[in-house]
C-alpha cells in the first residue's frame, strides 16, 4: 500500500499547526475525512486539501513533499508510524514523540524533538535551537528515544535533557546540553560557549575539545568500557555514527557542573 | 540394553525443578574473565549446602560478548527465584566487582528480571552513573582500576536440576577416565553445567541418613567397599568404582541432549576400558517430577 503523501500546493504567508497529521489520528479516516481536517494557519483554519494534493492511503506512512519552514508541530505525540517530509520543517517537529519515526530531509526548525518520549527522530540538514529540549518553563526535555542531526544545530541542545540520545554529526551552538538531567548528547563537531551549564548528570561526548567553563573538572584520562557499546548501537543508523573510524573508548573526562550536583560528564576523544 | 559392551540399566534419573540464570563476565583477556569465573562458580557443587549450584557454560569469543572483548558465560541455579537473587547478587558483588578488567552483563534477555548490577551500583558511594544502551540499562561504577560495567538486570527463567548417570567402572581410573570423557563432550552442549568439581561428583548422596540432623547422606548402594556390609547393594563382584556426573540445565530436552553426548563418550571406551554399566540415581520417582529414561535417551 503507497505511503500516504500530502504535497504542498501553496505556501501560506502564516504558521500552520500540522499536528493533527499524525499516523494514529489517520487511521481508518477515509480520504475524504482526512481532506475535511482543519488546520490552524495563523488565525485562520484551512482545510487539508487547500493546502495539500493528497494521494496514497498507508496511514502508517505518511509522506509531506515540498514542505517549507513555517509547518510547525509535523509528528507532534506521534504514537507508532513513520513520517517522511521532504523539505524543511518548522519548529516542535516531533515534539512529544511516543513511538515511531519522523525523517527530515532538509533543515528543521527550534523545539524539534523537543520532550520527546520515545522513537526517532532524525534531521539530514540542520536543527534550530531547543532540539531535544523542554519547552519554556518546563524542567523536563527530551525523555527517551533518539535523534539524529546530520548538520549543525543551534543553542541549548539538549535544554533539560532526561534521558535518550542525541547525535550531531556536526556542530552545536551556545550552551549545549545546559541543565540536562541524564542523557547522551554527543557532538562530532564543534561546540559553542558554556557547554553543559548546569548539567546535573549526563554524559556529553566530543570529537574536539571544547571550551569548558571553570566548574568542570579535569579528571583525567580513561579507557571506558561502555563507550564501545555505546558506539555498537549506532551501528544500524545512517549516520557517520555508524562508521567504525569515528569509534574511540579512550578519553578525557570532565566531572561537572560541580555548580550544580557535578555528577555530569564530559568525555572528549583522546 | 548394551553399547560396546556396556550394560545401560533400565532406570532412570529423577530431576527437579529449579529457577536458572545466566551472566557473561568479560575482562581485558580470557584469563582474567574465567578467573572471575571460576571464583564466581565456586562453592556451588550442591544446594544441599551451599545455596546454589553454578558452573561454567562455555568461553564466549569476543565477536559473543556485549562489549568485544573475551568472556565466560557462567550459569547459577537454585530452588526459588529468591535465593537465586540472592546468590547471583551476593556471588557478581564478592567475586566479579571485585576482579580486574571485569564487566557484567545478562546472559538471558528474557524471564522474570532480576538484579545483576541494579544494587551492586550502592558500591559506587554516589558516584555511580547509569546509561541505558539499545533499551538496557547499565551501571558504571567507579572502582580503582578504572569503572565497572555491569548490566542492571538478567533474566531468571524455570530450570531443571539434577539430571545424573553413573557411571561403573572396574577401576578407580576407568571410571574417572569415562568421566572426563563424558564431561568433554557435554561441555559443548549449550544451557547446561556439571556443577560438581570438573563436573564429577565421587560421593553421590541418597535422601535421608541414620542421622537425624543430616538430609542426605552416602550412596551406600553405590559405594564398591560397602558390597559385603550393606543391604541393598546395586554392585556386581567386578565393579571397584562408581563416579556420577550431574547436570542442571534450562530444559529438559537440553539435560536429554547432554546425558546423550555424555553416556555415548563413556560407551565409546566401551567394556574393553573397564566400563562395565551406566546407571542413574532416583528415589522412586517420589522426588522430582522429571524422569530421564537412560534407555530411552539412548535409544
Amino acid at each position: 500500500m503507497s505511503a500516504l503523501t500530502f504535497t504542498l500546493k501553496i505556501r501560506p504567508d502564516q504558521r500552520v499547526d500540522m499536528s493533527p497529521l499524525v499516523c494514529q489520528a489517520l487511521e481508518n479516516l477515509e480520504p475524504a475525512e482526512i481532506a475535511a481536517i482543519k488546520l490552524h494557519c495563523g488565525k485562520r483554519k484551512l482545510r487539508v486539501d487547500e493546502l495539500f494534493t493528497l494521494s496514497g492511503f498507508n496511514s502508517k506512512h505518511i509522506q509531506i513533499k515540498n514542505s517549507f519552514s513555517k509547518l510547525d508541530y509535523i509528528g507532534k505525540d506521534l504514537d507508532g508510524g513513520v513520517i517522511h517530509v521532504e523539505g524543511d520543517v518548522g519548529a516542535y517537529c516531533g515534539m512529544g514523540m511516543k513511538k515511531g519515526a519522523i525523517k527530515v530531509f532538509g533543515n528543521a526548525g527550534i523545539y524539534a524533538g523537543c520532550e520527546m518520549k520515545k522513537g526517532q527522530l532524525e534531521i539530514d540538514g540542520n536543527a534550530g535551537d531547543f532540539l531535544g529540549g523542554a519547552l519554556a518553563g518546563n524542567k523536563m526535555g527530551m525523555k527517551g528515544g533518539l535523534i539524529l542531526v546530520k548538520g549543525d544545530a543551534g543553542d541549548r541542545v539538549g535544554d533539560h535533557l532526561r534521558r535518550g540520545t542525541i547525535l550531531i554529526e556536526g556542530s552545536a551552538g551556545d550552551y549545549c546540553g545546559s541543565r540536562m538531567i541524564a542523557g547522551t548528547i554527543a557532538v562530532m563537531g564543534f561546540t559553542g560557549k558554556f557547554l553543559g551549564h548546569s548539567m546535573r548528570r549526563g554524559t556529553i561526548l566530543l570529537w574536539n575539545a571544547p571550551k569548558l567553563s571553570a566548574s568542570f573538572n579535569d579528571c583525567g584520562s580513561h579507557t571506558l568500557a561502555f563507550l564501545p557499546m555505546l558506539f555498537n548501537s549506532f551501528k544500524e543508523l545512517n549516520s557517520s555514527f555508524a562508521n567504525n573510524e569515528n569509534a574511540f573508548n579512550r578519553v578525557q573526562r570532565y566531572a561537572g557542573d560541580m555548580a550544580e550536583i557535578g555528577r555530569g560528564e564530559v568525555l572528549v576523544k583522546i | 540394553m548394551i553399547i560396546n559392551g556396556v550394560t545401560i540399566d533400565a532406570t532412570f534419573a529423577e530431576a527437579f525443578p529449579m529457577k536458572g540464570t545466566r551472566a557473561i563476565i568479560t575482562a581485558q583477556n580470557e584469563k582474567w574473565a574465567m578467573i572471575a569465573a571460576q571464583a564466581m562458580t565456586g562453592f556451588a557443587t550442591s544446594v544441599i549446602a551451599c545455596g546454589c549450584e553454578a558452573g561454567i557454560e562455555r568461553v564466549l569469543t569476543p565477536d559473543e560478548t556485549p562489549d568485544g572483548r573475551p568472556g565466560v558465560a557462567i550459569m547459577i541455579f537454585a530452588m526459588g527465584g529468591k535465593g537465586l537473587a540472592k546468590q547471583l547478587e551476593t556471588r557478581a558483588g564478592q567475586c566479579v566487582l571485585t576482579s580486574p578488567t571485569s564487566a557484567l552483563f545478562a546472559g538471558i534477555d528474557g524471564g522474570i528480571r532480576i538484579p545483576l548490577g541494579k544494587n551492586l551500583r550502592y558500591f559506587g558511594d554516589g558516584f555511580q552513573t547509569s546509561k541505558v544502551i539499545s533499551g538496557k540499562r547499565y551501571w558504571r561504577i567507579p572502582v580503582m582500576d578504572g569503572e565497572f560495567l555491569a548490566e542492571a538486570t538478567t533474566g531468571q527463567v524455570d530450570a531443571i536440576g539434577g539430571g545424573n548417570f553413573l557411571v561403573l567402572a572396574q577401576s578407580q581410573p576407568q571410571a574417572l577416565a569415562a568421566c572426563e570423557a563424558a564431561i568433554e563432550e557435554m561441555r559443548k552442549i549449550p544451557n547446561v553445567i556439571m556443577p560438581f568439581p570438573g563436573g564429577v561428583v565421587r560421593s553421590g548422596s541418597k535422601v535421608g541418613s541414620k542421622y537425624k540432623t543430616l538430609g542426605a547422606s552416602t550412596n551406600d548402594a553405590f559405594c564398591p567397599t560397602l558390597k559385603g556390609s550393606t543391604k541393598k547393594t546395586d554392585l556386581s563382584p567386578d565393579i571397584e568404582s562408581v563416579m556420577e556426573i550431574v547436570i542442571d540445565g534450562l530444559s529438559k530436552e537440553d539435560i536429554d541432549k547432554a546425558m546423550r553426548v555424555g553416556i555415548q563418550a563413556v560407551c565409546d571406551l566401551g567394556a574393553e576400558n573397564g566400563i562395565m554399566r551406566i546407571s542413574a540415581g532416583n528415589y522412586g520417582g517420589k522426588l522430582g517430577p522429571f524422569h530421564f529414561h537412560l534407555q530411552e535417551i539412548m535409544a
